[in-house]
């Protein structure tokens, strides 16, 4: 009954296992091909998308309900976050500007202004990449483990024109939509939290000065790549499920974590873009 | 009939606004469990390393590169306000106060609760539908101590170190980023970082709230994984529920901690 201690069956073990720096960087290896893969099937969707946005059925009962499913349930939940980052963000910007100048009276202005050009559109999309994100990879990724999805494919309909197609469009324009309504969300509470901390008149708050056209291309720009991103890497995510709800697990994690990444990655190229294209845009 | 039209909206929003109370109220029994049991030094500490690794160490790259995307963009959005007062050596400030206190924490705490929240989720949920968790009992296990509280302790550990590695990379990625794109020397960045408007409270500050950001991930990942009901599909609306949950939370406490520390 003496048990055996824990070296002792490495003695008579006559296979060792491989040197763990080669599986390191075995699996660094596994984790580029497989993100170079799942970008080349995020690509490969998105052109069929466009394409079957041309070319495919005709059906906007389906676009409506993805707008509602994508849109009016995340509003609430986007308004409420995007509501408490504003007056988080109104506090800790005048806290930190009133070491450097005593003046205030600019805050509402360049709030407004780093809200058109980046964080309407980037907090509200990472907030959608979880919630809308997540769904469909749960949804397309259980239809995928399920074998409905070669089901569309034996009755002849490509799965793309059926599920992601309208999807993609729903998205890119409800991202558009919640953007501008919880940004205004964000605007109101900031204006609100001005006056509670610092005392500074609503009037003196909204300014618009310092918004320009340059600013607005920017947000526009980044809520349409968000928009058709979010979808499109879900879907591919949901599409690649195996092995049952493990699986879906997976996918579904995978999802998140992409579209929060691209969101960040597109974030920093479309910012960059237009700072090297138009300059700081305000002289 | 038009009674009913106006009543259903109305109980609808009482029924979401009771559910989410009741969910709150069993987060917090389950917070009360887990100080508990490790109060009694019930923890199986090869699973905790073993969730380190799997939780933290794993994690680095999406961490790493989120962290280095950051601290571009924080310079890019700091940019104008830089050029319009001329004011290079302040872009070390202007970006190093923003990533260290919100937006360093809070982006590491999302991507942790995306990456390592869901997956733990639907682990604990994929052995809740199984039966798993009711066959450690019958075998005298501590569920808690073997299962639940390892993962606990990794997850809020983990996104400690994230955020610590995080805050270090995106200042590295904003410097060079400067350097790029506006031509102002990362040493006048780091300069400018260390010129004393910015202290060790700013960087404490972002520390202790990605603590609570990791408790608030840990228990909303846990407490959805081991209530999963319904075989399969049930394991998917708990990972949806989970990075919901997860999210309002981290977003609710930023708010709240942003008031009460400074």
């Amino acid at each position: 009954m003496t048990d055996p201690g824990p070296d002792e069956p490495l003695e008579h073990e006559p296979s060792l296992p491989p040197p763990p720096r080669r599986a390191e960087l075995g699996r660094l290896g596994e984790a580029a091909i497989a993100s170079i893969l799942a970008a080349r099937d995020t690509y490969g969707l998105f052109v069929r998308s466009l394409y079957y946005t041309v070319r495919g059925r005709r059906e906007p009962g389906a676009v409506v309900r993805q707008m509602y499913e994508i849109g009016n349930r995340s509003l609430v939940f986007v308004c409420i976050v995007m509501g408490f980052i504003g007056m988080i963000l109104v506090y800790q910007g005048g806290l930190q500007t009133k070491r450097v100048v005593p003046d205030l009276s600019q805050l509402g202005a360049t709030f407004l202004e780093v809200l058109v050009r980046d964080l309407g559109a980037s907090i509200c999309a990472l907030m959608l990449a979880t919630r809308v994100g997540a769904g469909i990879a749960a949804e397309l990724g259980s239809m995928a483990v399920t074998e409905q999805l070669d089901a569309l494919r034996l009755c002849a309909a490509d799965p793309v024109d059926y599920l992601v197609k309208p999807r993609f469009l729903a998205s890119v324009v409800m991202v558009l939509v919640l953007t501008v309504i919880s940004s205004s969300a964000a605007y109101a509470t900031g204006m609100f939290g001005a006056q509670l901390f610092f005392g500074i008149n609503p009037r003196t708050f909204v300014n618009f000065a310092l918004v320009d056209a340059v600013d607005v291309a920017t947000g526009l720009t980044k809520c349409i790549a968000y928009g058709a991103a979010i979808p499109l890497i879900s879907a591919q995510a949901g599409f690649a499920a195996t092995r049952g709800s493990e699986g879906v697990g997976t996918a579904t994690t995978h999802a998140v974590v992409r579209s929060s990444l691209a969101v960040i990655a597109l974030d920093f190229l479309i910012s960059g873009a237009f700072w090297v294209a138009f300059g700081d845009g305000s002289e | 009939m038009p009674e009913a039209a106006t009543r259903a909206p109305l109980a609808a929003l009482g029924r979401a606004a009771a559910s989410v109370v009741g969910l709150v109220g069993q987060i917090a029994l389950l917070g009360r469990q887990m100080l508990s049991s490790l109060r009694r030094g019930q923890l199986d500490r090869t699973e905790l390393v073993r969730q380190l690794y799997k939780m933290g160490w794993q994690s680095l790259p999406v961490v790493a590169a989120t962290a280095l995307f950051t601290g571009g963009i924080m310079v890019i959005q700091a940019a104008p306000i830089v050029q319009r007062y001329g004011a290079h050596g302040l872009l070390g400030w202007g970006a190093g106060f923003g990533t260290l206190r919100e937006i360093g924490p809070l982006l590491t705490a999302l991507m942790i609760s995306g990456r390592v929240g869901a997956n733990n989720t639907a682990e604990l949920g994929t052995m809740a539908v199984t039966e798993q968790i009711d066959g450690l009992r019958a075998l005298a296990i501590d569920p808690f101590g073997y299962l639940v509280l390892p993962r606990f302790l990794a997850i809020i550990a983990s996104a400690f170190f994230a955020t610590v590695v995080a805050d270090a990379l995106a200042l590295v990625g904003a410097a060079y980023a400067g350097s790029w794109l506006l031509g102002v020397e990362p040493g006048l960045f780091y300069s400018g970082l260390t010129s004393g408007l910015l202290g060790f409270s700013d960087v404490a500050h972002g520390l202790i709230k990605s603590v609570v950001f990791g408790g608030l991930i840990a228990l909303s990942s846990c407490h959805h994984g081991i209530t999963t009901q319904g075989g399969a599909p049930g394991v998917g609306r708990s990972v949806n529920a989970t990075v919901v949950t997860s999210a309002a939370a981290i977003f609710g406490a930023d708010y709240l901690l942003s008031f009460v520390i400074q």
